[in-house]
């Protein structure tokens, strides 16, 4: 296995966890309840925490002297590989929750399948992770069934977020070459397997949430190859903005 | 100096290292915490072997700078700060004078092995954790994310006193 194929699977990694915890960091001072506040922004600070693993790794592969800091403020749209998913909007609270939910989802089996990856830099960063995405699943799932199994109002608002994100989490287990050559090293698992959990974890716990799966739904895919929807140059912008307009700078 | 750092025997650098405080709860010691992995003198470098929390805690550039000022004022010139991950850090390996110290300040310690399990679908019956102020088991979580990453908020159901806890992790 060339250093290639780890060096795109740190960098999908890692930009999904960054491009996550930047959407969520908007919430902090702003959330509906104190305690929601917080556990957004700590949310929000895991993931940033596990962005700096992963691409800290992927700039140690990358042939050319690069930083974390580089790959996350430095890059443009199309050489970001996260998932479609969480570049979508924050939305209201009910949609930051269920795509929080459907990512965590996933996140959780694919990180239980990295710590037996056959690479021990893959498997010590998904062995740091797992532990707080245990209590990020834990979160994300009991607020989806409290509010989906709410009131009429809640339950309306978190089938509308259902509906808007179902398109996206097709993409999370949708293997390209790389996938498969990653498979096959024992890198990382081969989706089907974690399709199979996403799936049944999800139908669960929305089946609990009084929710809907949405029907035969058109799946939207393009992160891995660096095509992503149309608010993702924005949320660039601002995350980027500091860097890009004084290079170098320093906090 | 350097001389005389060099002979300076392990067992002593870790007692050093205990008046390090955790720059969030300076009632406790990194040492305390369970951070500090390893210490072992590499030629005339001291190598000091530290694990994070939680990945994104912000304490932890803070916590490898206070460990290089302690060991500078010791005298000893070369350190090293090495960042490990795994095994990844346990509440486990807080020790018994941590978990005191923490109780101490009104944090109730880690119950070990009430570690979060993978989504609410699975919850584990959670072993009771005690209120630090009246010492009773009649407590409720009210986040699992609280004031730092690694504690939740509780509060206790027989004083009505709101407590962190320092999370099972």
């Amino acid at each position: 296995m060339d250093d290639n194929s780890v060096h795109e699977l740190a960098l999908r990694m890692g930009d999904n966890c960054l491009i996550l915890g930047q959407g969520l960091s908007a919430w902090c001072g702003h959330a509906p309840a104190l305690e929601e506040d917080i556990a957004l922004a700590n949310i929000a600070l895991d993931l940033i925490g596990q962005t700096k693993h992963w691409l800290g790794l992927a700039a140690d592969l990358s042939s050319e002297k690069k930083t974390a800091d580089d790959l996350a403020f430095l890059r443009d749209v199309r050489e970001f590989k996260n998932c479609l998913l969480v570049e979508q909007s924050n939305g209201d609270y009910g949609n930051t929750l269920m795509r929080q939910f459907l990512f965590d989802a996933w996140h959780y089996p694919v990180l239980e399948a990295l710590v037996k990856s056959s690479d021990k830099r893959i498997a010590d960063i998904a062995e740091k992770s797992i532990k707080e995405v245990t209590y990020h699943l834990e979160r994300s799932t009991d607020l989806v069934i409290r509010l989906g199994d709410g009131s009429a109002e809640s339950n309306k608002r978190m089938q509308g977020a259902l509906n808007r994100l179902w398109r996206y989490t097709g993409e999370l287990t949708e293997p390209d070459s790389i996938d498969d050559a990653l498979a096959d090293s024992g890198i990382a698992p081969d989706l089907g397997e974690i399709r199979k959990k996403h799936t049944q974890y999800l139908a669960a716990a929305l089946r609990e949430a009084m929710l809907t799966i949405p029907d035969g739904e058109q799946m939207q895919s393009g992160g891995k190859r660096g095509l992503h929807t149309e608010g993702f140059g924005y949320l660039l912008g601002e995350m980027q903005v500091l860097q890009r307009s004084n290079p170098g700078a320093k906090w | 100096m350097q001389t005389a750092a060099k002979k300076t025997s392990v067992a002593t650098v870790w007692s050093w290292l205990e008046n390090v405080p955790d720059p969030e709860i300076p009632v406790i010691s990194v040492v305390d915490l369970g951070i500090v992995r390893d210490v072992v003198w590499v030629d005339d470098r001291l190598v000091i072997s530290v694990t994070p929390t939680y990945s994104g805690c912000p304490a932890t550039a803070v916590i490898s700078l206070e460990i290089e000022n302690e060991l500078r004022r010791h005298d000893v010139e070369k350190v090293e700060i090495k960042t490990i991950l795994s095994p990844a850090w346990t509440t486990d390996w807080i020790t018994e004078a941590g978990r005191q110290k923490l109780k101490d300040y009104g944090i109730a310690p880690p119950v070990n092995g009430a570690a979060s399990c993978a989504g609410a679908l699975m919850r584990p019956a959670f072993s009771a954790v005690e209120c630090p102020h009246c010492g009773s088991s009649e407590t409720k979580c009210v986040s699992q994310f609280g004031s730092t990453p690694c504690k939740a908020s509780y509060r206790c159901e027989e004083c009505l006193e709101p407590f962190d806890y320092f999370k099972s992790f």
